[in-house]
């Protein structure tokens, strides 16, 4: 290990000729260290030039970069020719990816490794320590620029000419605003326009005189006999757009109960004051989970529990949707339902209470 | 008139001259190659955020060429058999193209993902160091806070982004993001029409979610960035105590050439690192997800790891309703607590903190020395209880499939969480200052007595002794040198730390020819040792 002793070290060393051309490039270095308050206190090379350890680190390095060479010529490759549209089955086009990614990172870490092992092992250690110089200004200085900035303000005259000020802030706070318009107007729209927060694809048509069907995905109306005994059914307002997301908070869930179920449901029902809500031993409730929105859809046919796959908030379909475990405040809302004089269902009504998340005029 | 003879040789020096002539910058450029930057290897976890943040940027703009970011509604003709024919939005149609109709196309997407979770997996680990080490302290106050904007820009910057391709999963994301928006009291349900340009989901969101994503926040995070990178470069980094290392200067090296190369060899890395991860391990497989609609929701919904403590805060909030009764009555919904209050805390707590700290000691001076963790046991303590919390929070954002793994309870999870989240922070604190002072008492020990050599001794009267080998000259009388003083650095509590058991000879499989001498070349002077900047710690120096 090597150091340099005190009596060399820059601070009481005369300041270097660089014309001199005995200095070395080495001495000139550390001049120019030294004007920059850096002192290289330790210098020592890791490799004896000519030596087999140098040989050796100078053939790792290179190795690394022809390795880049070699994985980045594979990536060529590999991306020209290899089949990499999709086809279904486990064919070759699967690997196309992988083998980019391969091929590319071994390039990547190839010049990565060998940049690494150039800096840290062919190249010599050092220390160095550089003043930090981070004290505060003098006082002076301070000083010096503030009176320089207050000067300013006088120059402006702001303090004796005060109706320019309050005519300038009078102008500009309009201009504000006439930046911000634009963007906030632009942009504002009012959640209530027809109603939209309280209304759903259910709402009946033509004034309150055409019943909403309830359909499958595909289209179909449903007939009581599509739903088997314990099973359910994601149904969709039978409107233009009724399955899309134009309606995101439309999809309701119709569940065909149990007797038994049934029985508690409907007596659950009235007294909510939602006796005819039921069509029958069905139930509809609002897909849309009262708390953040999700479909919750995973449905327990045993213990009638309807849970929010987001959230875990979970709902007894029997109790009215009334929240039981889980963030959720607010039972799901229920869609009167009944079956039309062709024998599909409809819905009776929109829903009476708000669907989806709840917001602050949520009454 | 004779043709000047053309020196190939003096061209460099001509051309730098020329340079200089007109803008003056061989003083500046030398203060620039001669900077000294600290050396440690808890330095380089921002540099890896900032690498990725460059492979964000270099893949993302590979991804814009292709998407589109549109919610027009077309039918999936690609070259993905199981969802030809669906109806679907045209950004999902467009990210299935990248992903099975661009050549290469996959691979960018997943880099592009890849790099955006080990960004900020970067920031909040660069943060954590920042946090125990203080080096948050003064004069870095406005570094911390630009760094703790940085975590929640670059969070929203991946909201906006797995936003995008508007599949089953990203859409459920959106969804939930409305109702957050909604839970907001007063203006919630207008804020949230305004965004969304009406109800949700509407046809504007994708749009305007891409220019947020690829114009708007990227340009904050640039800004950021650079005035982050900017400080660290004129206030100069931080560094850990240590022989000759003071609170006025700079130990370690120039920036060129060793350093700079460093530090380039290592973007290659992380580069790489990207790269296999977006090659080998797929991430958001988006054509299993399908098209979002609006009924459709699958278990195991997570969203990136980064947002699941907001998730598992969310998972865990009671169902606690604010009703005000006047006029139709007004709510405010439970969601509101986990998702828009905390958050707030959280950005106020974390950026006031370097204040706060300051405040409690009454310390007001210039830091540029790092403190070891177990010398502060109090903020170390705190770190710990936020980071209990946060783990608490993030584990319970997967609390259904943890549930599921391991045949528990998902009631039984929730509350373990919510008892978990009161319970386990504030016990993380007690033990980890109990930790703290038991590692400062062994630090004193060993600098008293020695370390340990494993050697035990009979003595005369029959008792066993262990051996410790002082780390001073010993006095004489009973084997001990005079106690040392802690200087805020590793005490060596090994043997093998002493340079006992080092490795005799250099080598792998045979070995290498001995350690270099200096000087090797005439341009190194020959220097001989000097003893006090030789040893690390101890404060008194071997022989």
């Amino acid at each position: 290990m090597s150091t340099h002793t005190e009596h060399q070290a820059p601070q009481g060393r005369e300041p270097l000729d660089v014309n001199d051309p005995r200095v070395s490039r080495f001495d000139i270095v550390q001049e120019g260290a030294r004007r920059d308050d850096i002192e290289i206190v330790h210098y020592e090379p890791q490799v004896v030039p000519g030596s087999r350890a140098e040989r050796r680190m100078t053939r790792t390095v290179a190795s690394f970069f022809l390795l880049t060479g070699l994985a980045a010529t594979a990536f060529l490759i590999i991306y020209i020719w290899w089949p990499w549209e999709w086809k279904a089955g486990r064919g070759g086009d699967k690997l196309y990816t992988p083998l980019l990614g391969l091929t590319l990172g071994v390039a990547l870490l190839g010049i990565g490794f060998g940049i690494l092992t150039w800096g840290k092992k062919l190249l010599p250690k050092e220390v160095s320590i550089q003043d930090r110089h981070d004290q505060p200004g003098s006082p002076e200085e301070r000083k010096i620029t503030g009176q320089t900035m207050l000067y300013m303000a006088d120059e402006m005259g702001v303090r004796r000419r005060p109706l320019l000020g309050i005519s300038l802030l009078a102008g500009l706070a309009p201009v504000g605003a006439v930046a911000a318009a634009p963007l906030i107007g632009g942009l504002i729209k009012n959640p209530h326009d027809n109603n939209q927060m309280f209304t759903t694809g259910f709402a009946p048509a033509d004034g309150g005189k055409t019943k909403i069907r309830l359909i499958r995905e595909d289209g179909r109306p449903i007939r009581p006999a599509d739903v088997s005994v314990g099973g359910q059914l994601t149904v969709f307002p039978g409107v233009d757009g009724g399955v899309s997301n134009k309606y995101a908070d439309s999809p309701t869930l119709l569940i065909h109960l149990r007797e038994d179920d049934a029985q508690k449901s409907r007596a659950a029902n009235a007294t909510k004051g939602h006796g005819d809500y039921m069509w029958g031993n069905f139930v509809a409730f609002s897909k849309i989970c009262t708390h953040a929105g999700c479909p919750a859809s995973l449905y327990e046919q045993q213990t009638n529990r309807l849970l929010c796959p987001c959230h875990q908030s979970q709902f007894l379909i029997t109790d009215n949707a009334k929240p039981i475990f889980g963030p959720a405040n607010r039972p799901l809302p229920q869609l009167p339902i009944e079956v039309d004089e062709e024998g599909f269902f409809v819905a009776k009504s929109d829903y009476t209470e708000t669907i989806g998340p709840d917001f602050w005029e949520r009454p | 008139m004779k043709r000047r003879k053309f020196d190939a040789a003096a061209l460099p020096a001509k051309t730098a001259g020329a340079v200089d002539d007109r803008f003056q910058v061989s003083t500046p450029l030398r203060k620039l190659l001669n900077k000294v930057f600290p050396d440690h290897w808890s330095f380089l976890l921002g540099e890896i955020a900032l690498f990725s943040f460059i492979v964000l940027l270099l893949t993302g703009v590979f991804l814009t060429f292709f998407f589109e970011p549109a919610m027009t509604e077309v039918t999936y003709d690609g070259s993905y058999a199981p969802l030809r024919g669906t109806p679907m939005s045209a950004a999902y149609a467009s990210s299935l193209d990248i992903s099975f109709d661009v050549r290469g196309g996959l691979i960018m997407r997943q880099m592009h993902h890849w790099a955006a979770l080990l960004f900020m997996a970067a920031i909040v680990v660069h943060m954590l160091r920042v946090f125990f080490t203080g080096a948050f302290r003064k004069p870095r106050e406005t570094n911390w806070i630009i760094g703790s904007l940085l975590f929640w820009v670059g969070f929203l910057a991946g909201f906006t982004g797995y936003s995008l391709p508007d599949d089953g999963l990203s859409g459920t994301g959106l969804r939930i993001a409305s109702g957050i928006i909604l839970s907001i009291p007063v203006i919630g349900s207008w804020v949230s029409s305004s965004i969304f340009g009406g109800e949700f989901p509407g046809t504007i969101i994708i749009s305007r979610f891409f220019i947020a994503h690829v114009l708007l926040i990227p340009g904050l995070l640039v800004a950021l960035i650079s005035v982050h990178l900017g400080l660290v470069f004129k206030q100069k980094h931080t560094q850990w105590p240590g022989p000759g290392r003071t609170n006025e200067n700079v130990v370690g090296e120039r920036m060129f050439p060793r350093y700079a190369l460093k530090q380039g060899g290592f973007f290659m890395v992380v580069f790489g690192v990207i790269a296999l991860f977006g090659g080998l391990f797929q991430i958001n497989p988006i054509w299993y997800f399908g098209p979002y609609e609006a009924w459709v929701v699958s278990a195991a919904s997570q969203p990136d790891w980064y947002v699941m403590f907001l998730d598992g805060s969310t998972r865990l909030m009671p169902a606690w309703e604010i009703s005000i009764p006047i006029g139709d009555g007004y709510v405010i919904p439970p969601l509101f607590w986990p998702t828009v209050v905390l958050p707030g805390i959280l950005v106020g707590l974390s950026t006031m903190y370097p204040f706060l700290e300051a405040r409690r000691l009454k310390d007001y001076k210039h830091h540029n020395l790092l403190q070891r963790p177990r010398d502060v046991p109090a903020r170390t303590a705190v770190g710990a209880m936020a980071v209990a919390f946060y783990i608490v929070l993030t584990l319970s954002g997967a609390n259904d499939v943890i549930a599921d793994k391991f045949h528990i309870s998902l009631n039984a999870m929730t509350w373990a969480g919510r008892i978990g989240l009161l319970v386990l922070p504030p016990l993380a604190y007690y033990f980890t200052y109990r930790i703290c002072l038991g590692l400062q008492q062994h630090d004193r020990e060993v600098l008293a007595h020695g370390v340990e050599t494993g050697i035990i001794k009979r003595l005369p009267d029959g008792r066993f002794v262990e051996v410790h080998q002082p780390l001073t000259a010993v006095d004489g009388h009973d084997g001990h040198g005079p106690a040392l003083d802690y200087v805020g650095w590793v005490v060596p509590k090994k043997m093998n730390r002493l340079g006992a058991l080092g490795p005799a000879i250099r080598g792998f499989f045979y070995p290498i020819e001995k350690p270099a001498e200096a000087p090797v070349s005439p341009g190194h002077p020959p220097v001989e040792p000097r003893a006090e900047r030789e040893e690390i710690g101890s404060g008194e120096s071997r022989r």
